[in-house]
């Protein structure tokens, strides 16, 4: 079980689908049945995964690794080759529970095209999972593009008003970023080939049963400043940038996020900001970091990509500050938590990066709970401006109440998990460079602002609106949705420590790998002691 | 050693409280009837769910607007579906009595225990038997990030600490909060969310002991920003009235510009010391290593104070504090005047260590603190709404704190902490019960003559006001004297222009605090007959607490008596392990600044010192009889003194020297500046406009580009590639072929007849040949 588990998890949402496929349209309770069977039964069955992870914790490299490089097409070298590390462990449980959760909220939101909505859905689950898995570059492009096609189709069927100019520009945008991606690829590729290698896409070696260390294209990476020049590393890091950056999205490609979010469907959005969007900072962790250490340390790189991210930051919060539109404010304010999500990944230190992935986990967590808490209002009311509510609280108070809580995680109170990503983030970020945090903080205060401000204008007051009089609170299967974000919101923020215990391997290895010079040994002496208290501070003399 | 050693239950008990109020308070809908399910909403129309939804809404928090607005009448459409009041006691002042004898019994013990332990700070993660764990990074010491002086290892742990400092704090808070609870249960008797108001204060409770026990900067700040949420919440508590919730957005956000610069200081701090500990910082600090006015420190306690600053309202931060008062009194008078706002100076107490390294600092604490102290007791001297003058009292001797900790003599500003805590809490209790017997009414102007009709709570407020005054033997004499005096002679006099700010100070306090107690209690009374005819004293449940804070506001100050009027200063000698680093300071750098205000005690002399305290005791006095003059026998339109004497300074100080328009223009943006809006909002509209015109007209641009392409394309294509180059030749051939054509157009008759022809002619060849 242990060694196929990966394989399990990926392939339940796509078996879900083709089940579907057999069920006829008309019976769209049966659908709607099998569909949240199958998303359910996708989280349950990645649970296991936590112990057995957790026992295999500080093993290196990649674990739960299935199939061989080259097992595919053995003519170009591709292979179904899929392994995970902590961060990807992390994610893949993101996912899976999204993914559930998702499905779940649109039991009645949707009414149209049920069995295509449920099989696309389900679809794009394995297709977010793959690319989680991968360890093959075919692999990934293949997951990378496939995920792109249900989430088109979500948007453009089952969205808003301006659904096909928000899904085309959804999937055009993307797009444009994959092409430079799969040129980034094929370069490393060919590189590799170059070098005296077979050809493969693979970028590990298996190392032994189940698990597989940094090899294939990515070995031979760290020769392309030799045989090409340093020009090229930054090239190739740039085209890798972009890809990725667009899918973050990081200021300025974020703006195909806004009228994505506002136009897909409720379930869209929770999956497009709780998963999609990671899929740019795990592409980022994954291979702009470890593949060109020497642009991702580059100064100029690492300015512009620094102050891309604190100007998200800045930007997205005041942006959201000013919207009308519910979905679109919570849209803008992904952009300026994403920001803290790449800030802590280029400020690349353990800290940072530790503290990305834990905001990538809580952006999925809260984001994705606001925009269910979106979804409630407008399935009741169908719409979503700010000036159309007021007074909710009187209404609907236990929907209030849950709203409070996940907009308090996401705008980082402690001891909920939204404050140790951002804290984390800014501490390694601080360590690096004083003026940075100098300026990223006041997103902390921003977020405060805008996410406060919503809050009175929709639950404060009194209830002005004759429409909203009657609005009905949470039913039972919505409280259903929120209650695992809630817990994992609590239990996040008050006991992160395992979520650091699992991140402390990947995250070495790549610091590691990024900036030997300086953490190249820092841990060559650690094992269970931990090493003597910090009397970090200079002595008098050498001031 | 039992309750030393599970000292963590202190503030898990009113989180317990807080918990049950929160899952069981609002207990669950009984199901709507079968057939009415929850699907039927949105546009389907009104089902039998709905109406019961309905019914619902309005019993629901709704009751809060009207009593907010209307005052106490008991509803008889009482909400059956909550929890009953007398559980609700029960478990929330329950938790929070209990936490207070568990305090009691653990701080003996601690005094028990230091006594064994060269004084030493009770930390839990220090001592076997729990009440820790590793709560941010790992155990393994592999998780680290790079310090001023090399790795350092990222774990922070939630453990708690007691000592002197945390115990004088953790005394106040647990007993104060009971006496407000108790308060809380006459004064919220007939208030709608009545659950929900001790949900949100038991929260508070377990926020603020986790601020004060936590043993390191991290989870200070867990604390620090959890009474920051209970505080949003019960400032908003009246969430219907508009007012109320921009207050608590307000007292949020601007404590977050605070907490912003708390962060920086914390992470300058872990930067610099390689730890978030208290004991670990501290320990570093006083190890010799780092010289007074080292720049680093300098800094990071810069930005601690930023942080004081905002949950301390003091300037430019302050300005949450008096709107603050939208909150039910109870939560002014524990939240917003004896407890929470007293973090700021808790968290710079708690770094004496740092900041008496940074002079720098400590001078800017000190001159922020004189100003804020003047400054506002100037607002407070015109203030109307008997709440707001209390809230800028409670700015002004939160400067006077400050004022205090700058100049070097923390012991004092704790002190002072100390006894506010007791006369403060009264004052704003006293008010609360005043206003419960004016049905609501806040305003001193239609007030006057209530001392006959509610004399316990007249006669435990003229303690407060007396104690606050500075009168001889009350407590706030004591310790407000002391910070008088240690204003005066810290550092051989560098500060005494401060003194005469904080001399002024105490002239308009003991000025507006009678004139709060001449019009309200004395002179004729100018309410409506109706509301006159109401009036009453409050029920125990609230007359108690005032009785024995009054007590409090009395003799509390006894534990602190000085030197020089025969005491021993006890008070100060129980926080002289926190604060001892000091003297070994700044014997060893001789720089003779920073002295240990225990250290100082023997050099002053007790002739300035009975000068000095006969001026302030002066000043206590004028103020008295100034306000006494004026305010004595105020009728229906009676005159402000400020007033007469000057229209403009009146009118500046009534508007609070304009401070909230001028943020409201300049950084909020709420105010148009001549139709230009400003600040973050209009930063957030200008950037939004760029976003949607420059950015996405980019990326839309792009796609038009892209497009009109296409139609080039498509146009070449058609009329050149396809129009010349593919039909160009099939025309030209056509247009050859077209003679060809005129032969072969397709008619069987035709081709017969010229077959025939052809035939003709071939045989006519023949024939004819």
């Amino acid at each position: 079980m242990q060694n196929h588990i990966l394989s399990i998890i990926l392939l339940t949402p796509l078996v879900g689908a083709i089940v579907l496929l057999f069920v006829p349209k008309e019976n769209k309770n049966a659908i709607r049945w099998i569909a949240n069977l199958f998303a359910l039964g996708g989280f349950v069955i990645s649970l296991p995964l936590v112990p057995w992870f957790w026992a295999k914790v500080d093993q290196p490299g990649f674990k739960f690794v299935e199939g061989a490089a080259n097992n595919w097409i053995p003519s170009i070298g591709a292979g179904y080759l899929i392994g995970i590390d902590g961060i990807s462990f992390l994610l893949i449980m993101l996912t899976t529970l999204l993914g559930w959760i998702s499905i779940l909220s649109s039991w009645e939101a949707i009414q149209d095209r049920v069995k295509e909505y449920y099989v696309w859905f389900l679809i794009l689950q394995t297709g977010m999972l793959g690319v989680f898995m991968a360890l093959d570059f075919f692999l990934f492009y293949v997951f990378w593009e496939v995920m792109l096609v249900p989430m088109y189709l979500l948007i453009g069927i089952w969205g808003g008003p301006r659904k096909l100019y928000a899904a085309i520009k959804f999937f055009l945008y993307t797009l444009v970023g994959s092409v430079l991606l799969l040129l980034g690829i094929l370069f490393l590729y060919f590189h590799h080939h170059a070098m005296g290698n077979p050809y493969t896409f693979a970028f590990v070696d298996v190392t032994g049963a189940g698990t597989a260390a940094m090899g294939g294209v990515w070995a031979s990476a760290a020769s392309i400043a030799t045989k090409w020049g340093l020009k090229y590393v930054i090239l190739l890091f740039i085209a890798f940038f972009v890809g990725f950056a667009i899918k973050v999205p990081m200021f300025p490609f974020h703006t195909w996020l806004p009228d994505a979010h506002v136009e897909a469907p409720t379930a869209g959005s929770v999956i497009l900001a709780g998963v999609l969007l990671k899929m740019g900072t795990y592409g980022l962790i994954r291979f702009s970091l470890p593949f060109f250490p020497a642009a991702a340390m580059h100064p100029t790189v690492r300015f512009w990509m620094i102050t891309l991210s604190i100007i998200g930051i800045l930007y997205g919060a005041l942006v959201s500050l000013m919207q009308k539109d519910m979905k679109k404010l919570v849209a803008y304010s992904s952009v300026s938590h994403l920001g803290f999500c790449t800030l802590g990944l280029f400020a690349l230190n353990p800290l940072g990066l530790s503290g990305s992935v834990l905001q990538q986990l809580n952006h999925g967590v809260s984001t994705g709970a606001l925009f269910l808490i979106v979804g409630i209002l407008y399935e009741r009311r169908h719409t979503r401006e700010i000036s159309e509510y007021g007074g909710i609280a009187s209404v609907m108070p236990v929907y209030a109440t849950i709203t409070l809580i996940m907009f308090m995680s996401s705008l980082g109170l402690p001891p909920l998990n939204g404050f140790m990503g951002e804290f984390t983030i800014l501490g390694g970020a601080f360590m690096e460079n004083r003026v940075w945090v100098f300026w990223a903080v006041w997103g902390v205060v921003l977020g405060a602002a805008y996410l406060l401000w919503l809050y009175q204008r929709v639950f404060f007051g009194p209830v002005n609106n004759p429409k909203n009089q009657n609005l009905p609170d949470l039913t039972t299967r919505e409280i259903a949705t929120f209650v695992p974000l809630v817990i994992l919101a609590v239990a996040m923020g008050v006991y992160p420590k395992p979520i650091f215990r699992i991140l402390q391997q990947p995250v070495e290895t790549i610091v590691k790998i990024v900036r030997p010079s300086e953490y190249g040994t820092f841990n060559a002496h650690a094992g269970e002691t931990a090493p003597p208290a910090q009397p970090a501070a200079t002595p008098e003399g050498t001031r | 050693m039992f309750f030393l050693e599970h000292i963590w239950v202190v503030p898990l008990l009113p989180l317990a409280g807080a918990a049950v109020m929160f899952f069981f308070g609002r207990t669950w809908r009984t199901p709507a009837p079968a057939g009415a399910g929850h699907d039927h909403y949105g546009d389907a129309g009104p089902s039998p769910a709905d109406t019961a939804y309905d019914t619902h809404a309005a019993h629901g928090p709704a009751d809060d607007h009207e009593h907010a607005a209307a005052g106490h009448d008991a509803h008889a459409h009482g909400a059956p579906e909550r929890l009953p009041k007398a559980f609700v006691n029960a478990i929330c002042v329950g938790a929070v009595v209990l936490a207070f004898l568990w305090s009691v019994a653990a701080v003996w013990q601690y005094t028990n225990w230091a006594a064994a332990h060269a004084h030493a700070a009770y930390d839990t993660c220090a001592q076997p038997g729990g009440g820790c764990y590793t709560w941010l990074g790992t155990d393994t010491g592999r998780t680290v990030y790079p310090s001023a002086g090399g790795f350092a290892q990222f774990k922070i742990e939630a453990g708690l600490l007691l000592d002197p400092l945390s115990a004088i704090w953790l005394l106040f808070v647990t007993g104060v909060g009971m006496l407000i609870h108790i308060y809380s249960t006459g004064y919220m008797a007939h208030e709608g969310g009545y659950y929900r108001f001790f949900g949100y204060l038991n929260l508070f409770m377990f926020s603020m002991l986790t601020l004060i026990l936590g043993n390191n900067y991290a989870l200070m700040f867990v604390g620090w920003e959890g009474v920051g949420l209970c505080s949003y919440l019960l400032i908003g508590f009246y969430f219907l009235r508009p007012s109320a919730s921009t207050a608590a957005n307000k007292a949020f956000i601007v404590n977050r510009i605070g907490d912003a610069g708390f962060i920086l200081g914390m992470f300058t701090i872990a930067w610099y010391f390689g730890t978030f500990k208290y004991t670990a910082v501290t320990e570093l600090a006083r190890s010799g290593h780092f010289a007074s006015g080292d720049a680093v420190i300098t800094f990071a306690t810069l930005m601690l104070f930023v942080g004081a600053v905002g949950k301390s309202a003091q300037i430019p931060l302050y300005v949450w504090l008096p709107d603050a008062m939208e909150g039910p009194t109870p939560v002014s008078a524990l939240i917003h005047a004896a407890t929470m706002v007293t973090a700021g100076v808790y968290m710079v107490a708690r770094s004496n260590a740092l900041f008496t390294l940074a002079p720098e600092t400590m001078k800017t604490v000190a001159i922020v603190g004189a100003l804020t102290a003047i400054f506002a007791a100037s607002i407070g001297l015109v203030q109307n709404d008997i709440k707001r003058v209390l809230a800028y009292s409670t700015v002004s001797q939160l400067g006077y704190m400050f004022l205090a900790l700058g100049v070097g003599a923390f012991a004092a500003g704790v002190f002072h902490v100390f006894t506010h805590a007791f006369f403060k809490a009264l004052l704003f209790l006293g008010s609360g019960s005043v206003i419960h017997a004016m049905s609501g009414e806040q305003d001193m102007r239609n007030m006057g003559g209530l001392k006959n009709k509610i004399p316990v709570t007249f006669a435990t407020m003229l303690v407060g006001t007396l104690a606050i005054a500075g009168i001889p033997g009350l407590a706030g004499f004591f310790s407000k004297d002391e910070i008088l005096w240690q204003t005066w002679s810290s550092q051989n006099g560098a500060y005494r222009l401060l003194w005469y700010l904080a001399f002024a100070t105490a002239l308009m306090t003991s000025f507006y605090m009678f004139r709060l107690m001449y019009l309200t209690f004395s002179g004729r009374p100018r309410m409506t007959a109706e509301v006159e005819s109401h009036v009453h004293e409050s029920p125990k449940a609230m007359t108690l607490p005032l009785v024995i804070l009054a007590f409090f506001a009395i003799f509390a100050g006894y534990l602190g008596l000085p030197h020089s009027l025969g005491g021993s200063n006890r008070f100060e000698k129980f926080l002289e392990p926190v604060f001892q680093g000091e003297a070994t300071q700044v014997e060893r750098t001789g720089e003779g600044q920073q002295l240990a205000a225990g250290e100082r005690a023997q050099e002053k002399s007790d002739s300035t010192e009975y000068l000095l305290m006969f001026l302030s005791v002066g000043a206590a006095f004028a103020g008295w009889g100034l306000a006494k003059r004026a305010y004595q026998n105020s009728d229906t339109g009676y005159r402000e003194p400020i007033e007469q004497a000057s229209r403009p300074v009146y009118n500046t100080l009534y508007n609070k020297y304009y401070v909230d328009e001028a943020y409201d223009y300049v950084f909020t943006g709420r105010r148009k500046a001549g139709g230009v809006r400003l600040g973050a909002m209009g930063l957030g509209d200008a950037l939004w406009k760029f976003d949607a015109n420059v950015i996405d007209g980019g990326v839309n641009g792009a796609g038009w580009l892209t497009k009109l392409t296409g139609t080039i394309s498509t146009w070449w294509d058609k009329w050149i590639i396809d129009g010349i180059g593919v039909n160009g030749p099939a025309f030209l051939t056509r247009v050859a072929s077209y003679p060809a054509r005129l032969f072969q157009w397709g008619q069987v008759q035709w081709y017969a007849l010229v077959m025939v022809m052809g035939l003709i002619g071939f045989v006519a060849y023949y024939v004819w040949k």
